[in-house]
């Protein structure tokens, strides 16, 4: 028997370097044996590097890792995975047509009859609290059940260290706290996690430990229970940080009306949105909150105009618009950012200038006759990237050249400094830095203070209560009732984005009703 | 191990000098081909590249590029539009036909009629063949989904009956003894498209430049240019952004059908002479090649239809003086576009030689 006093994984001096970036930079640190052990780091920071090498996916350059006092070179993860090391990816690799039990079977080595199988699914499903019926279809999942099915694979191999890579961002509260039970029952049952995460108050109430990296660095350690948030996010970030400032200006004349929105989806597993009913004003930003895969790219689509509904469905300053192109709402005056920064919201092999050019050819007045004036284009392009603070070399950069932080400003600049009267984002700081998120949700601020109405949906829940007068939850393509952000509770807000999913009688009940 | 890399940007040298390397190594790879046929290959490729041009025949072979690239050279620059908004015209070679089946038509109605305005309706009527027998398959696209690169490839072949048809009944010569094929527009000066047929200039020569300047003003001055290729990079974007799908589809098979119509019409009306049977040599088809040999930019496709030319004209020398079978010279030809899509790689991903085992 191994004795029990030792660490169960010991990583030192750890190198990784990339053409152009050091990924990790002699890291150093240990898991003990029955611990919850915290990796904070902001978008970059080398996280994922640093677990992909202990997975098995990457190879280091150098450094040793010991596991349980012998050498650990996983050569691939199949090694990782025989020695006792599993992993929870943040984006999932489930396949939507399959059912539970077959999506389970396909990441085994030598999978048991379905059957049988199908059993065990229940049976540890049922230990960990962790509900989930083995025969239904991923594809009609929500987030938070989809995470299960890729943790019930993992703890089907009985790893004796389970790694997590952001596995809060799909859930809902309620759903968060479930997880975390099944954490700590797993824990007092002995294995050892590594939980990657940028929400500190998550990492202060789970974690034993917290290893904090920046740009590649180990920069520090601490006990998180015992550290303030802020101070942890001041490790992270190696700044003070600014929060963003608002002014109370009284809200004005409605300018965004939708109502009865109700729209099938594109495709078979896209989210049906349900009589969606509200208002925004002008100099308000209503915060609409939920689980991915919950309506908000269709509540986009919607709004931008890349889907066209009723006439009647969206009114901008009384005027029907629902029919409206993206093109004839710029006109309007409607502008949005889409999630997806790498073609969606930007063209990943056109220069900064043609991404310019892509939204603002009508406000800006870009072209005449058809022809495009490329001074003027790049000089808007040169605007945003200056009032933005937008790192790069320069306008003939391809949009996919650039960090995700630094493309996300660009998106988010393009459309400010087009004046709107309604903008709709999504996601506006998905994968940014703090101090560029700071700065985004800053200008969103101001912009709303200039009379604009806004609607950020989001699913960071600590943003949407920074910025948001007003605050909804999307659930199942439906809308819950809008209500003042200030004063709403975690627990109010988690109910409003449908509680826990797959656990609550009502919503189950919820689903037959018509919209 | 080789690795490849994703460039952080596309390589704008290697874009440029991409074809330049792939036409040499054809020319080793080609040469490889001919000596294991047992012929010279240094000869093989002098005659091919070198004597169409530079040899003792050159004054007949230069026209004849003209006469070969410019056909090439209209097509592909319709082709070009579509391909780099990621809708796939296949059928150029039918829209060809029907394009030069209506000139054809209209020239014959007006037969021996002798006025200015005889050629230009022609012209336009050539067109418009072409561009209707493109909005099929953009029609069933845009109305039902259909996939376009089938219904316009399977028009071809409709096309091709239609134009065996025409040659042997509506559009046949009266005064031809029965034989099949129509009058030849040779003898009709009203309605030729020869502007000097000794020196081997027609007017598919004149819209060939045309087209190559229009296009280029297009992609690089004009919004829908700039639209079409946000819509071949990226569809989502090109949404977001409030290009139509719908009428680009149309735009661009529209498009590229009535220049491959035109180059029907300046064929059949000059080098070809009258509609006949095996009418059709595949223009539509080495088209294809060409656009993307001419990295889907008009002055590249222009460089690119002459070199296809070259390598038609220089290829039936070969088959003539040295014995060379017409399958090799296909070879040849194939080998080009293989040899370019591969290093097409090249441009936007950088080829390391790691060491293994370094842990």
């Amino acid at each position: 028997m191994m004795s029990d006093t030792g660490p169960l994984l010991s990583i030192s001096g750890l190198t990784k370097a990339y053409p152009g970036v050091v990924a990790n930079d002699t890291v150093s640190f240990d898991i003990g044996q029955s611990e919850v052990h915290a990796l904070l780091g902001e978008n970059g920071a080398g996280k994922s590097t640093l677990v992909k090498m202990i997975y098995g996916l990457v190879k280091p350059d150098s450094g040793t890792m010991t596991w349980k006092g012998q050498p650990f070179t996983p050569a691939e993860p199949k090694a990782a995975r025989a020695a006792g090391v599993a992993m929870v990816f943040q984006h999932f690799s489930l396949f939507d047509a399959l059912n539970v039990a077959e999506n389970v079977a396909l990441g085994m080595e030598d999978p048991p009859p379905m059957r049988d199988l199908a059993r065990k699914i229940r049976q540890v499903s049922e230990t960990y609290g962790l509900p989930l019926d083995p025969n239904r279809t991923v594809g009609d999942l929500s987030a938070g059940e989809r995470q299960r099915v890729e943790i019930i694979r993992c703890l089907l191999q009985d790893p004796k260290l389970l790694i997590m890579d952001e596995p809060t961002s799909v859930l809902t509260p309620q759903e968060v706290e479930i997880l975390f039970e099944t954490l700590n029952k797993l824990k007092a049952e002995g294995t050892s996690i590594l939980y990657i995460s940028h929400k500190l108050e998550e990492i202060r109430t789970l974690c034993d430990h917290a290893t904090i990296l920046r740009l590649g660095k180990n920069v520090g350690e601490c006990v998180p229970a015992e550290t303030s948030a802020r101070d942890m996010a001041e490790m992270m970030v190696g700044d003070t940080l600014q929060t963003p400032t608002r002014s109370t200006e009284k809200a004005g004349d409605v300018v965004l009306d939708v109502s009865g929105l109700s729209l099938e989806p594109a495709n078979p597993f896209g989210t049906t949105l349900k009589n969606i009913h509200f208002t925004v004003r002008g100099g308000e930003i209503l915060g609409l909150g939920g689980v991915a895969g919950n309506g908000q790219d269709e509540l986009l689509a919607a709004l931008s105009g890349e889907t066209p509904t009723w006439p009647d469905a969206i009114k901008v300053k009384g005027s029907e618009v629902g029919n409206l192109g993206p093109s004839a709402r710029r006109r309007l005056g409607i502008l949005a950012a889409p999630e997806e920064r790498l073609g969606h919201a930007a063209a990943p092999d056109m220069s900064l200038t043609e991404n310019a050019l892509l939204t603002g050819a009508i406000r800006e007045e870009l072209t005449s006759n058809g022809f495009v004036n490329w001074s003027g284009t790049t000089s808007f392009a040169e605007n945003i990237i200056k009032s933005f603070d937008v790192r790069t070399p320069g306008t003939h950069v391809a949009a996919r050249a650039l960090s995700g932080g630094n493309l996300q400003k660009f998106v988010i600049g393009r459309e400010v400094l087009q004046r709107p009267e309604v903008l709709i984002v999504n996601q506006p700081t998905w994968g940014v830095d703090a101090a560029a998120a700071a700065a985004i949700r800053q200008s969103l601020l101001d912009l709303a203070a200039g009379g604009a109405a806004i609607v950020v949906i989001s699913q960071d829940l600590d943003e949407l209560m920074e910025i948001s007068d007003r605050f909804g939850a999307l659930n199942e393509g439906r809308l819950s009732d809008i209500r003042p952000a200030a004063g709403l509770t975690i627990d109010e807000i988690g109910l409003m984005m449908g509680g826990a999913h797959g656990m609550e009688a009502a919503h189950i009940g919820a689903e037959g009703t018509p919209a | 191990m080789i690795k490849l890399e994703k460039r952080p940007m596309p390589s704008r040298t290697l874009s440029v000098a991409t074809p330049l390397i792939a036409v040499a190594i054809t020319m080793i790879a080609g040469g490889l081909l001919f000596s294991a046929l047992g012929k010279n290959p240094f000869e093989a490729i002098r005659t091919i590249f070198w004597d169409p041009i530079f040899g003792e025949f050159a004054f007949y072979y230069r026209p004849q590029l003209l006469v070969k690239g410019a056909p090439l050279v209209l097509i592909a620059i319709g082709l070009s539009l579509g391909f780099k908004a990621g809708i796939w015209n296949i059928g150029a070679e039918g829209q060809y036909i029907i394009g030069s089946l209506c000139g054809a038509a209209v020239g014959l109605a007006f037969y021996p009629f002798d006025s200015f305005v005889v050629f230009p309706l022609m012209i336009l009527a050539g067109a418009l063949g072409g561009w209707a027998w493109a909005m099929i398959p953009a029609l069933l696209k845009v109305k039902f989904g259909t996939n376009e690169i089938l219904v316009s490839l399977m028009l071809v072949y409709v096309a091709e009956q239609l134009l065996a048809s025409m040659s042997l009944g509506l559009l046949r010569n009266p005064e031809g003894h029965g034989f099949p094929g129509s009058r030849n527009f040779n003898d009709y000066p009203a309605g030729t498209s020869w502007i000097n047929e000794a020196a081997g200039l027609h007017w598919g020569m004149v819209f060939a430049f045309i087209a190559v300047i229009f296009a280029y003003i297009l992609l690089n001055r004009h919004i829908l240019g700039f639209n079409i290729r946000l819509t071949g990079e990226a569809p989502r974007a090109a949404r977001f952004s409030g290009v139509s799908p719908t009428r680009l589809i149309l735009f661009c098979l529209g498009t590229s059908g009535a220049l491959a119509g035109l180059a029907g019409l300046f064929e059949v009306s000059g080098p070809g002479g009258q509609v006949s049977i095996d009418f059709n040599v595949g223009y539509g088809f080495t088209a294809i090649i060409v656009a993307f040999l001419g990295r889907l930019h008009p002055v590249g496709i222009l460089l690119a239809g002459l070199l296809m030319a070259l390598t038609y004209i220089g290829g039936e020398i070969a088959q003539g003086n040295l014995g060379l079978p017409s399958a090799a010279i296909q070879v040849f030809q194939g080998m080009l576009l293989f040899f370019l899509l591969a290093l097409d790689l090249l441009t936007n991903y950088r080829v390391r030689f790691a060491v293994k085992g370094a842990a």
